[in-house]
């Protein structure tokens, strides 16, 4: 039997999570289906600490005030003014709620009194951290009666005469037919950037759903070639392995490439943002890898990492506990002041791909535009798929989290009233 | 020392979260990580005892099984923790009972089993104490009170002594540069954490049970069984008033101080040690460590034993039944002393210095950052 939807979202992330907690609540029946299994669903939102939101006084969760306009002008600064102001604008008018709203739907924030690290005014932290966010939108998500499906796959099959969407759910070798009134995809953006990155997300947001839609003619915003890229250590997973294998220290030591060269980022080697040049510096290294050299003082600066460093008493020692020449790492320490003396201790780094400055182009409704400048009246996108509207290049901290719980909340909302007209 | 494998598993765990770092909020273990890179055997230990097991950073995990880095805080620092309890007691030679918790009870039945005999032998049999009188004094016609006084000093002491030693030791190794930061604020605030089990709430939300759930139960019912054991131990200092100082002897009337502090004492304990039974059996496997399981059902239900023998005492002591029930009684109360310092019952005081050495790291910190903001104004 064919069941029927008013709303159907793809992709079990925050903004998935947020648009069919949002049309569930104005009354639509709303379904998730979700890639990954239910230990490691809620797509990169997992990985998440923080959210940017604008407040217009001390909030018990930011001190201080964080105005709308100051967010806007921020964030035009680091896209260099490639953001879609008037969309950015109405958008960030909408983080002013998103704590009220979150904690409405059982997420708890923490109190920067408790917290180990510096907070401020620009961001809420989620107390235990965005899986936690994850597990209490999905109880929540349960509780108000969507019905969610994990190890799913969604695949469009087409449009029925009375408009409604025919697509095929799948779950292993069982597959369903529904129709749906309205579409939200919230399936996260590309991740195949380059070979050789590591993925900081999740391994199930595989950026398919988008490539189809604009194969079915979807209109895209941003750059294909362009993505928010750290340091992270070459030794952790390839995928998923979120903040822990992030390396931050590099202005402290010596970095060298493959070739035991060293490589440095000509007039940024220090300051807030280093890490995000790091990333893009690494990815262009031979076989996109790299190595950091601290010695003791350096290490007692850098904050903790997930993964031991590779220790040695010499310069030859640690090229060849890293397979690197030894004279070229030689020539390589004689250069660099910042190596007090032994013992020495190395972090093998390659870039890791947080996302791509690339989607689908919406319009202020969440709905996604038509490569001719039409839209789809009831296809919706919300998260890291439409992010390059607002993000086509740069980004800001706790941005992610943010830009999703509002463009999910609007596109559940205008998904929801489509079907309930 | 704790086993290789653990100590190699909680470093790799621990330094994990010290490079995330996201559960900061939700308990004192995760701040006292915040910038180290390494952590020494001492301060492994301290933290495992500090660790409350609420199991609110499972559910929060970004790195928990399937993930490849497969970090299980709970029941990592549980195995740790049953490491520094086999490590640091006293004597020695009970440290197997931690290895494997069905010596604490074999302790606890065979003590019991002796007691009753040693009670019966002069009665000759289970028989002869059905004929034990009815009324004041009869307790006394079936174990002698020199016999109790004898049995409950000698199981009482030991388990006092024991427990008090055990402590030292681990305070000891724990105590390191914190010894300096002793104040009376910080004993303060570890006093008021300890009666409210603060660290057991997760970060508000309390613990962790099974599916989604969460909640303050497992606070609530440890609490109301320890009340129940601070009653009971009022009934019998009451019970001691009533005979040494207006000659009283037990039985006591039913609406006397002792028996009406014992019973409401008794109640509160069953309905604690129940509840945490009902929520130890019900709870979620992965996150537990098997041998501290079985050291927590073994201890409760020794507790419960002990204290539903004492309610049968009293219901049924009018009766033929009296004379085995009090031998009975006597017996599990010596052996729950006897085996009290090879049960889970270690963890309190463990916990407790844990505690007190974070309160004082914490109120050091808040003062240091104090001073370093007056400075910097």
């Amino acid at each position: 039997m064919t069941t029927t939807w008013d709303v159907l979202v793809i992709g079990g992330g925050v903004a998935g999570l947020s648009a069919v907690i949002a049309a569930r609540r104005l009354g639509g029946s709303a379904r998730l289906v979700e890639s990954a299994p239910l230990a490691l669903r809620g797509g990169n939102a997992r990985h998440a600490r923080n959210f940017r939101i604008a407040h217009a006084e001390p909030e018990f969760f930011a001190p201080g005030a964080y105005p709308e306009d100051e967010f806007l002008s921020e964030l035009v600064r680091t896209t260099g003014g490639g953001t879609d102001a008037e969309l950015a604008r109405s958008l960030i008018a909408d983080t002013t709620d998103v704590v009220d709203w979150l904690a409405g739907n059982g997420v708890r924030l923490q109190n920067p009194a408790t917290s180990a690290i510096p907070f401020s005014r620009r961001t809420a932290f989620l107390l235990g951290g965005g899986k936690a966010m994850i597990n209490a939108l999905y109880q929540t998500a349960e509780k108000i009666g969507v019905v969610i499906g994990y190890d799913s796959k969604a695949k469009v099959l087409g449009r029925s005469g009375d408009g409604f969407w025919e697509v095929e759910i799948r779950n292993g070798a069982a597959t369903e037919r529904v129709r749906a009134n309205a579409l939200v995809a919230a399936s996260g953006g590309p991740r195949a950037l380059a070979e050789g990155l590591v993925l900081r997300g999740g391994a199930y947001s595989d950026g398919a759903w988008m490539q189809r839609m604009i194969e079915a003619g979807a209109q895209t915003i941003g750059d294909p070639a362009s993505g928010h890229m750290v340091a992270v250590d070459a030794r952790g997973p390839q995928v998923d392995g979120g903040i822990v294998t992030r390396i931050t220290a590099l202005p402290y030591g010596l970095v060298v490439d493959r070739n035991a060269i060293a490589i440095g980022l000509p007039g940024a080697d220090s300051g807030r943002a280093h890490y995000a040049k790091w990333g893009a510096r690494i990815a262009q290294c031979p076989e996109g890898l790299s190595f950091l050299i601290l010695d003791s003082d350096g290490l007692r600066r850098a904050p903790p990492s997930a993964l031991e460093p590779v220790r040695a008493e010499t310069p030859a020692g640690l090229a060849e506990a890293l397979g690197l020449d030894g004279v070229a790492l030689a020539r390589a320490f004689e250069g660099c002041k910042k190596l007090a003396g032994p013992p020495f201790f190395a972090f093998p780094m390659r870039a890791g791909l947080t996302f791509v400055h690339f989607g689908l182009a919406v319009d202020g409704h969440m709905r996604v535009k038509t490569r001719d400048g039409g839209i789809f009246p009831t296809l919706f996108a919300a998260g890291m798929i439409m992010a390059a509207n607002i993000l086509p290049r740069g980004y800001l901290a706790g941005l992610g989290v943010t830009l999703a719980v509002v463009s999910g909340r609007r596109a559940g909302e205008a998904a929801a009233r489509h079907a309930l007209a | 020392m704790p086993s290789l494998e653990v100590v190699r598993e909680t470093g790799r765990v621990l330094r994990l979260c010290a490079a995330c770092m996201y559960c900061d909020g939700l308990c004192p273990v995760f701040p006292a990580l915040s910038g180290k890179h390494e952590n020494s055997g001492a301060d492994m230990i301290y933290l495992a005892n500090l660790c409350h097991n609420c199991r609110a950073c499972w559910d929060d995990c970004q790195y928990a099984p399937p993930h490849a880095f497969a970090v299980n805080v709970p029941a990592t620092l549980a195995a740790m923790r049953r490491d520094s309890y086999a490590d640091y007691v006293w004597p020695g030679a009970l440290a197997g009972a931690f290895r494997r918790p069905a010596l604490g009870a074999a302790i606890f039945v065979g003590v019991a089993l002796a007691v009753m005999l040693i009670v019966l032998a002069p009665h000759g049999s289970w028989g002869a104490l059905h004929w034990a009188r009815l009324g004041s004094g009869s307790f006394y016609a079936v174990a002698p009170l020199g016999l109790m006084m004898g049995l409950a000093g000698a199981s009482v002491g030991w388990a006092v002594l024991s427990l008090a030693i055990s402590t030292l030791r681990f305070g000891r190794a724990i105590s390191g540069d914190a010894r300096s930061h002793f104040s009376p604020r910080a004993l303060k605030l570890a006093a008021a954490e300890i009666v409210t089990l603060r660290h057991l709430d997760g970060g508000g939300a309390g613990c962790k049970e099974y599916g989604p759930r969460f909640s303050q139960r497992r606070r609530v019912f440890h609490q109301i069984m320890v009340a129940g054991f601070v009653l009971l131990v009022a009934a019998t200092l009451a019970a001691a008033f009533l005979q040494h100082f207006l000659g009283v002897l037990p039985p006591f009337a039913h609406m006397s101080l002792p028996v009406v502090l014992g019973v409401a004492g008794g109640f509160a304990v069953v309905v604690g040690t129940t509840g945490l039974l009902a929520i130890e059996v019900r709870s979620e496997r992965e996150p537990s460590e098997r041998g501290e399981t079985r050291l927590n059902l073994v201890f409760l239900v020794m507790i419960e034993t002990v204290v539903l023998s004492g309610l049968a005492l009293l219901l049924w002591r009018d009766t033929a039944a009296m004379g085995p029930l009090l031998a009975l009684h006597l017996g599990l109360v010596t052996g729950f002393f006897a085996a009290i310092p090879a049960t889970k019952a270690v963890h309190a005081p463990f916990r407790a210095a844990a505690i007190l050495r974070s309160a004082m790291e914490r109120l050091s910190r808040r003062r240091r950052e104090a001073r370093n903001a007056a400075a910097s104004d």
